[in-house]
């Protein structure tokens, strides 16, 4: 019996050219397989016949919905910047998702960068991405050459050589902690759904850090970052970080340095950060694109903890709902204004 | 070594120009008397402070920053303190999140016929940010040889 990721793949490229003869969608957005053992590439697929080229396995962390804008634009018909829209409608794009790609197309949607109706959305339940990393890490030395994937396990194979291991145990944190793992859009649904996991804590690796001294997070602020070669990826492989100019780009005022000094790099990470509040949905991404293995999701998953406890919102689960940030309550919240005297649990508030 | 004795705090105040500014002002024409420690800034609303202006300020070696607006309610622009109300409590907790010392960077409301407030609350804003001593995270030491080399 075929793995349930080769089932998947079989019946993600029938559907790719269904859509595709069909003239459905102009273009595919995929993944086809690596040149190194336990990675995959991002695929536009255009013709039928190049569908077989798709694949879906358990090391597709890239997170796709980086690349529909793009996408998008090119299957439109080359027009200036001053052109009208051409008439009738544009030619749609169909992409693979999981949750939480699901749910950063959700934002961009609510950020007006995607259309809806352009968007043929093939939906996949997720089962957890596992880190090249955490893999790596259990032979240190060796050098992998190939990995064979099971349902729950794995058989790593070197030169000399083979291991089987269990596959959630090398799964990554955000997919270990994930509570969406259902896309929360489906256009086609690829494979079967797959339920809510109720975690007891999805913020337990926040909670440890925050239970720490002040002196003690700064410790670890500063150690986590320090590695940081300022190369940008964590940026770049994020589907929310869509600005034409990024606020690293800017030269005056410059808010951040160019250099590696520690207060540059760190003031990059924390506005990063503080930029996606309340529109990560956690993909982990950056985490797995960063060369230096730094843990920047920390901040990130901070942020997201304290939009769900502050305002009761999670990124990208409604369409039609406002981002936390363009929106507010009369009765946000102010613990934290110097003026404001803390108020008496159960009291009611007198309006002014 | 004297430059902690003699030290005493820079702190920059992000002042929204049709409430905590003209608060400001009222402490000064009513003859309140508050440390002499805040640098103004005057900002068209406290939704205009972004976090890329805080930052840069605890980069460039502020050691406090207030930032203070309109009361909830009250804002010239009907919304703009409700916006950045959600805005600085998220920045609050991913700086102390981080390490930095709460207390140097501050948020109030501070009316325009609030002066004594207004005097209060820099009263205690220098107070904690004197109790914490000069400010050494997140800001940028820039190498005195480099600048000169630089400059040369």
């Amino acid at each position: 019996m075929p793995t349930i990721n080769k089932r998947i793949s079989e019946e993600i490229r029938a559907q790719a050219r269904k859509l595709l003869e069909e003239g459905e969608v102009a273009a595919v957005l995929g993944y086809g397989a690596g040149s190194l053992p336990m990675t995959v590439k991002p695929l536009v697929v255009r013709n039928p016949e190049d569908c077989s080229k798709l694949i879906w396995n358990t090391f597709c962390v890239l997170n796709l919905a980086n690349y529909l804008p793009a996408a998008l634009k090119s299957v439109e018909p080359p027009r200036g910047p001053r052109d009208p829209k051409p008439e009738g409608p544009l030619p749609k794009v169909a992409i693979l998702v999981t949750g939480c790609w699901s749910r950063n197309i959700v934002v961009q949607i609510q950020e007006h960068q995607v259309a809806r109706d352009r968007v043929v959305v093939m939906g996949v339940g997720s089962r957890g991405m596992v880190s090249r990393r955490k893999v790596a890490a259990l032979f240190p030395g060796l050098e992998i050459l190939a990995v064979k994937e099971g349902d729950h396990e794995l058989v790593v194979q070197g030169a000399d050589f083979a291991e089987t291991i269990n596959r959630w145990s090398v799964v990554r944190d955000n997919c270990q902690s994930c509570t969406h793992p259902d896309p929360v859009l489906v256009d086609v649904r690829i494979g079967e759904p797959v339920s809510e996991r109720k975690n007891p804590n999805p913020f337990m690796q926040v909670d440890a850090i925050e239970q720490k001294t002040g002196d003690e997070r700064w410790a670890w602020f500063t150690a986590e970052f320090a590695t940081c070669i300022r190369c940008y990826a964590c940026r770049n492989a994020c589907p929310l970080c869509y600005c034409p100019t990024c606020f690293v780009d800017d030269a005056k005022p410059q808010w951040v340095g160019k250099s590696l000094d520690a207060v540059d790099t760190g003031l990059f990470h924390i506005l990063r950060a503080y930029h996606c509040a309340g529109r990560c949905t956690d993909c982990g991404t950056c985490e797995t694109v960063c060369p230096m293995g730094i843990n920047m999701r920390m901040l990130t998953k901070k942020l997201n903890k304290d939009v769900l406890n502050l305002y009761n919102i999670e990124a990208g689960m409604e369409p039609d709902a406002p981002l936390p940030l363009t929106t507010y309550t009369m009765d946000d919240p102010e613990k934290f204004i110097a003026t404001e005297v803390t108020p008496v649990p159960g009291a009611v508030k007198e309006g002014k | 070594m004297t430059e902690t004795t003699n030290w005493e705090p820079k702190i920059i105040a992000f002042l929204c120009n049709w409430c905590s500014y003209a608060g400001a002002d009222l402490a000064g024409v009513s003859r309140f008397q508050y440390p002499p420690n805040i640098r103004i800034v005057r900002v068209p609303c406290s939704g205009r402070v972004s976090e890329n202006m805080i930052m840069s300020a605890l980069k460039s070696g502020a050691d406090g920053i207030l930032v203070s607006g309109c009361h909830p309610g009250d804002c010239h622009y009907i919304s703009g303190n409700y916006f950045a109300r959600r805005r600085f409590a998220l920045l609050s907790n991913l700086l102390d999140f981080i390490g930095i010392e709460s207390g140097r960077v501050n948020f109030s409301w501070v009316s325009a016929s609030e002066g004594e407030q207004f005097a209060e609350v820099v009263q205690s804003v220098t107070e904690r940010v004197k109790a914490l001593g000069p400010a050494t995270r997140l800001v940028k030491k820039i190498d005195a040889l480099e600048t000169e080399l630089l400059i040369a």
